[in-house]
């Protein structure tokens, strides 16, 4: 169900500068606005949004592995997200006041939220991955919405005699004084906030680096070549489940990692479903597609825009809601459909800007 | 015993609106090769116009039926003109995010017109409970009309796709659009009928919805709409009997697993079914097994 | 062709991104000049036309949960309306505005800033325990000062700048164990509760806790999720095998009166929270349904003493609907909020955090009547300490009961 032109015709050097120029964008961002917040000219609202546009920047290079490399749908990624939340969360309320260093303590919550994640997206990539199409979608998006009902039941808690878990409440779990850390739909409150804006941009720098490189090398050319054709590359002797579930895994993996700086940001952590359930999913998808399904920096530009846009619509105050449906039927119009597009660029023609129909 | 024959009646009944939320899906799916995800919110919609109709212009009961799925029908047909049309040609995901576009402003535009307050859906359906063993089981009126209603529709969509030219038109469509169309097969037109058929199911399982469990709100067609896609899936996505069939399964599933498992994760529980389902066969219950062309 | 629409989505992130900046930038400059310009004319005259307070508030007005935002906002203008027409606080005007959280943490701290951003110096919100939690905690480090209406949880007056008007949700828990423990409504006792919601299990934990000390038995527990809360016909019937006389419902009215009405001729007696505070104006409910239901509320839209008819009246007016609690909650919050100010003798030309601290010294020693209780006053937590009044539908409308 998913098509992408391949981008194998482009030479070694012309990737190698594509790449600097995303790397190059993000770090010129970031060194904007470093200095706009040092000369204190940027508004509360844009300074809360920081850490969040990175998240959601993390979670749509995330998830373009999987639909875009891969050739994967996932509904399901919240999940993930969700998976390195809670793990991460749990880890750094355990160790609060164990005068752990916070810059340690963070370092190891950012990979126990990975390496939780990157377990369940194995865990879950193993059967998944053996469905097509709408019908793997639809299995992450199961998979999403059991972690999230999960999540939403589970009571953990620690004291002197240790670990307790329990599935119906806070009562069951037996406790002997300590404290409870996740308390079933109440969550967990008190994460300390550790994100800020420079671990947000080296986390989506480092998830960048992998992910890029990943697609320039042996394996991800492998990968890309069972996305194109499955058959062929099976004939030619890939092992398709082990390509696939690698995709899978690292990408659940980043998708952790968003979850980590998701819980740091917030003070209080809930299994919502507008946080953690599909809708969230389907939001990461919309930046994928939007910024071009296998173009990792378009994604990062669309999810940094998507993030954007309601918030800078809050001043139409009851109907910013309407406009942004609106405005997301409009620019998936604009971007895709066909008549559009040949009226775009006649209108480019007119404007003389060249155009070499090479690439559409 | 009568309470688990209590369980699984509410669970058929639950079911059946399911069904036929999903019919609409899986006819859309089966022609335009897209994830309607706004079809919940056309439901919504039917709900409202047959609530109006009824409590604020005073209609009668099947005068507001059909007036509601008169407007789901040229809802359905528009939104198809204007926000998927235009992308026939572009890659399936692209539409699934107009439709997630569609989706959000079905929701809020309803939120500003008809507020946040929910609404208490008066019955559309006039019959008494039925009392049966001595009064150990109630059915009530509801579940009887819900049920009896799914079946009537699945019969009549099955013997329209296959008795009648448009029906066939719809199966040609479904199957191969290229070859339909140079069969002579307008393609256009028959797009739209099946919006228009799928948006006329869905006022009637908003009505039915409603009718058996009565608030309205701009965001009641959300879940139901997951779920009955969730159905269509798990009959087999594109296959009418398959709809039908895995719309009921997860009414009783949910039920039944409230009942007796625990009603907290009874999600957890249907959704692990679902994923159980598709493992074993990939592509549903009825679906039909893709051919790999080499 | 994915070139040049990355060329232009690149343009229109950074214009994007400046516009924010600058948009912030003369945001800022433009209050400093207002500060600048109020300091001076405080020294000269003393009330500046232009000098006003603004206070700010939030909930969900999109969304599931958009019905309990709503209100919350409504309420809050309301109020501040009326304080308008009686000459303000301290004899300035009061400016107000809101902001959408979608019920969602990010976006709440994300429309705090916003309200900060247009020079909030008092927050009556928010609306849900969630993001009261997340936006609290950001607030403690400007020191503004919240009171929450309605969010319930625990956790959401841990910060020592948050307040609230509303029970926290153990407390309802418990007293409403004690209520039908000690008023002999049934031995027996079902609870249906909402497992995915914060404040629906925070009642549930702290009742099914104090249960046992009221000589109260738990026979069923069942819950429902947020994925699945239109079918109840399950929940009840398990009620039914139970043997449970007194189903306890700790959720809001908007699924209630689906319970309620899949209930019909089972022959419960129910019992609800404060959240059930507007079954009866749910349009086109059979209020028939509801006859019997008891609540545990502080506040009640028919109670006919004058400052609930006033407030009735006047929201009906402008809002075409009968209000909630949560309306009510935030009328409440606004009118605390100007009593502390009066009672500091605050001026709107101090800092934020001025006013925020003494606005939290004036709350140790407030009391205040309203419409959600009487004799209201608050702890060092900021949890209040008033009276629930029981309440029971008879024929279709609220009766209080001793």
């Amino acid at each position: 169900m998913i098509q992408m032109k391949p981008k194998m015709s482009s030479s070694k050097s012309k990737t190698f500068r594509d790449n600097l120029i995303t790397y190059g964008m993000i770090v010129v961002v970031y060194v904007i606005v470093e200095l706009f917040l040092k000369s204190g000219n940027v508004s509360s609202l844009m300074k809360g949004l920081l850490v969040p546009l990175t998240i959601y920047s993390i979670m749509a290079v995330s998830l373009n592995l999987v639909v875009g490399i891969s050739g994967e749908l996932s509904l399901g990624h919240a999940g993930f997200m969700c998976v390195g939340a809670f793990a991460s969360a749990t880890w750094s309320m355990l160790m609060k006041n164990s005068g752990i260093p916070a810059g340690i303590s963070f370092t190891i919550a950012i990979i126990i939220g990975a390496l939780c994640a990157a377990f369940f997206g194995f865990l879950i990539g193993i059967p998944v991955l053996r469905l097509k199409g709408d019908y793997l979608a639809i299995v992450t998006l199961a998979f999403g919405e059991i972690i999230k009902n999960l999540i939403n039941a589970l009571y953990f808690g620690v004291d002197a005699n240790g670990a307790h878990f329990s599935l119906k409440d806070s009562m069951d779990l037996g406790m002997d004084g300590g404290t409870v850390i996740i308390k079933g739909a109440q969550g967990i409150t008190g994460t300390p906030k550790m994100s800020n804006f420079t671990v947000g941009i080296v986390l989506l720098l480092i998830a960048l680096f992998v992910v890029l490189n990943l697609m320039n090398s042996r394996t991800g050319r492998a990968i890309m070549a069972i996305r194109d054709n499955r058959i062929a590359a099976e004939s030619i002797g890939l092992n398709i489940t082990k390509y696939k579930l690698l995709a899978f895994t690292l990408s659940a993996a980043i998708a952790g990692v968003g979850g980590v700086l998701y819980a740091h940001n917030l003070s209080s952590l809930q299994a919502l479903p507008k946080n953690f359930g599909y809708n969230q999913s389907i939001m990461i998808l919309v930046f994928v597609v939007m910024g071009g399904i296998g173009n990792i920096r378009g994604s990062v530009i669309s999810a940094v825009i998507l993030t954007l846009l309601p918030e800078v619509l809050r001043n139409l105050n009851d109907y910013r809601m309407l406009i942004y449906a609106v405005i997301l039927i409009m620019m998936m119009l604009f971007t895709s459909a066909p008549a559009l597009i040949s009226f775009r660029e006649r209108v480019l023609m007119k404007f003389g800007m060249q155009k070499n129909g090479k690439e559409k | 015993m009568m309470s688990f024959i209590s369980y699984l009646l509410s669970g058929i009944s639950l079911g059946s609106v399911y069904s036929i939320i999903a019919l609409g899906y899986t006819m859309v799916y089966g022609i335009a090769k897209m994830l309607n995800f706004a079809h919940g919110d056309i439901l919504m919609v039917g709900g409202y116009a047959a609530f109006l109709a009824l409590n604020s212009m005073g209609l009668s009961m099947p005068v507001s039926v059909v007036l509601s799925m008169v407007v789901c029908t040229v809802l359905g047909i528009v939104i198809e003109r204007v926000a998927y049309k235009p992308l026939r040609q572009a890659n399936s995901l692209n539409v699934l995010i107009t439709a997630i576009g569609v989706s959000y402003l079905l929701q809020n535009l309803a939120l500003l017109l008809f507020g946040a307050n929910p609404k208490s859906f008066s019955s559309f359906v006039p019959l008494e409970p039925v009392k049966l063993a001595g009064g150990a089981l109630t059915i009530s009126g509801e579940t009887i009309v819900t049920i009896l209603a799914c079946i009537i529709i699945v019969f009549g969509l099955v013997t329209f796709i296959n008795k009648t030219k448009a029906g066939q038109a719809m199966l040609a469509v479904s199957e191969d659009r290229g070859a339909a169309t140079l069969m002579g097969v307008d393609v256009n037109k028959t797009i739209s009928l099946t919006f228009a058929i799928g948006s006329a199911l869905a006022a009637i399982g908003g009505i039915l919805l409603c009718s058996a469990y009565p608030t309205l709100t701009p965001t009641t067609g959300a879940m139901p709409g997951i779920k009955a896609f969730v159905a269509a899936v798990l009959g087999g996505i594109g296959s009418v009997p398959g709809a039908f069939l895995g719309g009921i399964i997860l009414g009783i599933l949910e039920n039944l697993s409230k009942a007796y498992i625990s009603s907290k994760l009874s999600d957890a529980i249907v959704f692990s079914v679902l994923i159980v389902v598709l493992l074993v066969k990939p592509t549903g219950i009825l679906g039909k097994k893709i051919m790999e062309k080499v | 062709m994915k070139k040049l629409l990355s060329v232009v989505l690149a343009t229109s992130m950074v214009t994007a991104l400046t516009a924010c900046g600058s948009s912030g930038t003369t945001a800022a400059t433009t209050t400093a000049a207002a500060a600048g310009s109020a300091g001076e004319s405080t020294e000269t005259a003393a009330a500046s036309g232009d000098l006003t307070w603004k206070i700010g508030s939030q909930g969900p007005l999109t969304g599931g949960a958009a019905v309990y935002g709503l209100a919350v906002t409504n309420g809050a203008e309301l109020a501040i309306k009326e304080i308008n027409e009686n000459g303000g606080i301290n004899g300035y005007k009061v400016e107000y505005k809101k902001a959408d959280d979608e019920h969602d943490q990010e976006k709440a701290v994300n429309a705090y800033n916003s309200l900060k951003d247009w020079g909030m110096q008092v927050f009556v919100g928010p609306t849900t325990s969630a993001p009261t939690i997340a936006v609290g905690t950001e607030a403690e480090n400007d020191n503004m000062f919240i009171i929450t209406p309605s969010g319930s949880a625990v956790d959401c007056t841990n910060p020592k700048n948050v307040y609230r008007v509303c029970f926290s949700d153990p407390a309802q828990g418990t007293k409403s164990a004690e209520y039908i423990g000690k008023h002999k409504l049934a031995t027996k006792v079902g609870i249906i509760y909402d497992s995915s919601d914060v404040y629906s299990s925070g009642i549930h934990d702290a009742f099914v806790q104090e249960a046992p000390k009221e000589g109260l038995e738990v026979v069923a527990d069942e819950q429902f999720t947020a994925d699945s809360k239109t079918d109840f016909s399950t929940q009840l019937g398990k009620m039914k095998d139970s043997g449970a006389e007194l189903v306890f419902l700790p959720f809001y009215y908007t699924e209630a009166a689906l319970v309620l009405t899949q209930a019909k001729g089972m022959g419960f007696k129910f019992f609800g929270c404060d959240g059930m505070d507007g079954i009866l104006s749910v349009e086109n409910f059979d209020t028939s349904l509801a006859e019997g239901l008891m609540l545990l509320t502080p506040f009640a839209a028919d109670a006919t003493d004058d400052a609930t008819v006033n407030f009735v009246k006047k929201y009906k007016e402008a809002y075409n609907e009968t209000p909630i609690q949560f309306a009510a909650d935030a009328y409440d919050g606004v009118y605390i909020v100007k009593k502390a100010i009066e009672a500091a003798g605050l001026k709107p030309d101090q800092s934020v955090s001025d006013i925020g601290t003494a606005i939290e010294e004036q709350m140790a020693s407030l009391t205040y009547d309203g419409l959600t209780g009487s004799g209201m006053k608050w702890d060092a937590k900021g949890d209040v300490d008033k009276e629930p009044k029981a309440v029971v539908i008879k024929d279709g409308a609220y009766t209080a009961v001793e």
